[in-house]
C-alpha cells in the first residue's frame, strides 16, 4: 500500500467533515473520532478513488514546493492511515 | 458564574431513548430503577436535544436504551440527526429488527449499528439474555446489516458466563464479517452490581481470554474484525479515566430527559437538570450538577496530592459512591485508596460458590429492588 502506484481512497464507513466547535477536520467512524490536522486533511481529501499515491505528492508539491521531506511524511501518514483503517 | 472559557464543548451525546427491553440481562448496566415509560420524551424534545447539542459541537450520537428500536419515532430523530452532521450509532440488541426496518435506517441516514451478542452459541446465548430465539434472530439481522452496507460492530459482554467461549466468539465474529468486536467485561453498575458474584471472573479467567485474543490478533489479517478487549477493572491498580473526565466531552440523556455526565449518574445526590426544563448549554455549562466533579478542586486524599491526578481524575464517582458510600472519594479500584479492599474482598466473594439468586433485568424485579430500597 506503500507503492508509489496504488489507488487508495477513504474507508466507505468513515466520515470526514469540517467541525466549527474544534476548528479542525474530524474523521467519524463506528464510536471513534480522530481530530486531524490540517496536512492529514489534506491527503485524506486527495486520496479519492482516483489518484494514486504518485500523483497526490504531485500535487502536494506543486502546493508546497519548499516542504523538505514531503515525500516521505506522505508514505509515513500514509502508512499509519492504512494500518489504522481510515483508508483502503 | 459561567464556565464557557474553560469547559470544552460536548463533542459525544448519547440518547437513551427508552429503557424498556425485550433482553433480561444480568450484567445490563442501567440502572435498577427503570422508571416511568409514561415519562419518556416525546420526539420533539428529542429533536430538541439534537439541535441544542450539535450547536455546542456534539458531532457522535449514539442511540441506545433499553431497546432503541422500540421508539416508533427512531427514523424521525436519526432523519434530523443526519441534516444536522452527527455521525450516527445506533446500539441495538437486534430484537425487533426486520429487513424493512434495516431499509428504513439507511434511508433515514444512520451511519453504524452495533449489535449485542450474548455468546457465540444458541443454548448460553438464549440462557443470557432471557429470551427464546434471540441468537438467531440477531446473527440474521448481522447478516442483513452487513448486506445493506453498514459498518457492524458486535458487542459482547463478558462475564463468568461466557468467557470461556471466546475463541468460539471470536470465530463466529469473523463468520458474521464484523468490522469492530467489543469484548467488553461486564461494569458493575446497575443491575451488573446487583449480579456481580454470579459475573466477575477470576483474575485466571481473564488472563487466559485475553492470550487467547491476542494470540488470535497475530494471525489475522488487515481486514479481519478489529477485537477491543476491555479488562474489568477490578483486576487494575489503577481506576479508569471514567468518561475522560466528568463534564468532559460525553453528555448522555436518560429517557425522561435527565441530561447526566455518565449513563449511570442518575444514583448521585447532584441536582441533575431536565431538558425538557433547561437548554443544553445552560446544563453542560453553568448547572451545579456537571461543574461539581469539574477540574481538581473538589478531591480528597489521597486524590487530592496524587501526581497522577490527571490521567485518571480520580476514577468514577459513581463507584466511589457504589463501594465506599461517598462519591468524592478515590475510586476504590486504585491501590492508593484507603478502601481498596473493597475490590479485592468483591473478587474473593465472587470467586466463590454462590447460592444466591441471579436478578434478571425485569420490570418486576426493578418495583421489588426499588420498593425494598425505600424501607
Amino acid at each position: 500500500m506503500t507503492d508509489p502506484d496504488s489507488v487508495l481512497t477513504l474507508n466507505p464507513s468513515y466520515r470526514m467533515q469540517y467541525e466549527p466547535a474544534q476548528k479542525s477536520h474530524v474523521l467519524l467512524f463506528p464510536e471513534g473520532m480522530v481530530k486531524l490536522s490540517p496536512t492529514a486533511a489534506e491527503i485524506l481529501e486527495l486520496l479519492d478513488g482516483k489518484a494514486s499515491v504518485q500523483q497526490v505528492i504531485n500535487q502536494l508539491s506543486q502546493r508546497y514546493p519548499d516542504a523538505p521531506s514531503l515525500n516521505e511524511d506522505v508514505y509515513q501518514f500514509i502508512k499509519v492511515a492504512y494500518d489504522k483503517r481510515w483508508i483502503c | 458564574m459561567t464556565n464557557a472559557g474553560s469547559v470544552n464543548p460536548p463533542l459525544w451525546l448519547l440518547l437513551e431513548l427508552t429503557y424498556s427491553c425485550p433482553l433480561h440481562c444480568s450484567y445490563c448496566a442501567n440502572p435498577i430503577d427503570l422508571g416511568n415509560k409514561q415519562e419518556e420524551l416525546d420526539t420533539e424534545t428529542w429533536l430538541k436535544v439534537l439541535i441544542e447539542a450539535r450547536a455546542l459541537g456534539a458531532v457522535q450520537l449514539g442511540l441506545s436504551g433499553g431497546e432503541p428500536l422500540l421508539r416508533k419515532d427512531l427514523e424521525i430523530i436519526i432523519k434530523k440527526a443526519r441534516e444536522l452532521g452527527f455521525y450516527i450509532n445506533l446500539i441495538t440488541s437486534g430484537i425487533g429488527l426486520t429487513e424493512k426496518r434495516i431499509k428504513s435506517l439507511k434511508q433515514a441516514g444512520l451511519d453504524h449499528i452495533q449489535i449485542s451478542f450474548q455468546s457465540a452459541d444458541q443454548t448460553s446465548n438464549d440462557a443470557i439474555a432471557g429470551k427464546k430465539a434471540a441468537f438467531e434472530q440477531k446473527q440474521k439481522m448481522a447478516k442483513l446489516v452487513k448486506q445493506y452496507g453498514f459498518p457492524m460492530v458486535l458487542n459482547f459482554v463478558i462475564s463468568k458466563q461466557n468467557i470461556e467461549q471466546i475463541p468460539q466468539i471470536m470465530a463466529l465474529s469473523c463468520q458474521l464479517e464484523a468490522d469492530f468486536v467489543e469484548l467488553a467485561t461486564a461494569q458493575y453498575y446497575g443491575w451488573a452490581l446487583q449480579n456481580r458474584d454470579h459475573l466477575l471472573p477470576t483474575l485466571q479467567q481473564v488472563r487466559l481470554a485475553e492470550q487467547q485474543v491476542n494470540q488470535f490478533r497475530l494471525q489475522q489479517s488487515n481486514t479481519a474484525p478489529k477485537f477491543i478487549f476491555v479488562t474489568p477493572d477490578y483486576y487494575e491498580t489503577r481506576p479508569k479515566a471514567c468518561m475522560s473526565g466528568w463534564g468532559s466531552i460525553f453528555i448522555n440523556i436518560a429517557p425522561n430527559g435527565m441530561a447526566l455526565p455518565c449513563h449511570s449518574a442518575a444514583l448521585l445526590d447532584l441536582p441533575f437538570l431536565n431538558v425538557k426544563q433547561h437548554s443544553l448549554e445552560h446544563i453542560w455549562y453553568e448547572s451545579d450538577s456537571f461543574n461539581h466533579y469539574r477540574g481538581f478542586d473538589w478531591m480528597v486524599e489521597p486524590c487530592k496530592s496524587c501526581d497522577e491526578k490527571e490521567q485518571d481524575f480520580g476514577g468514577c464517582r459513581c463507584q466511589a459512591l457504589l463501594l465506599t458510600g461517598n462519591a468524592d472519594n478515590t475510586d476504590p479500584v486504585c491501590s492508593k485508596s484507603p478502601q481498596h479492599h473493597q475490590i479485592t474482598k468483591a473478587v474473593e466473594h465472587a470467586s466463590l460458590m454462590h447460592h444466591s439468586e441471579i436478578m434478571s433485568r425485569t420490570l418486576k424485579n426493578s418495583l421489588i429492588i426499588m420498593s425494598s430500597k425505600q424501607i
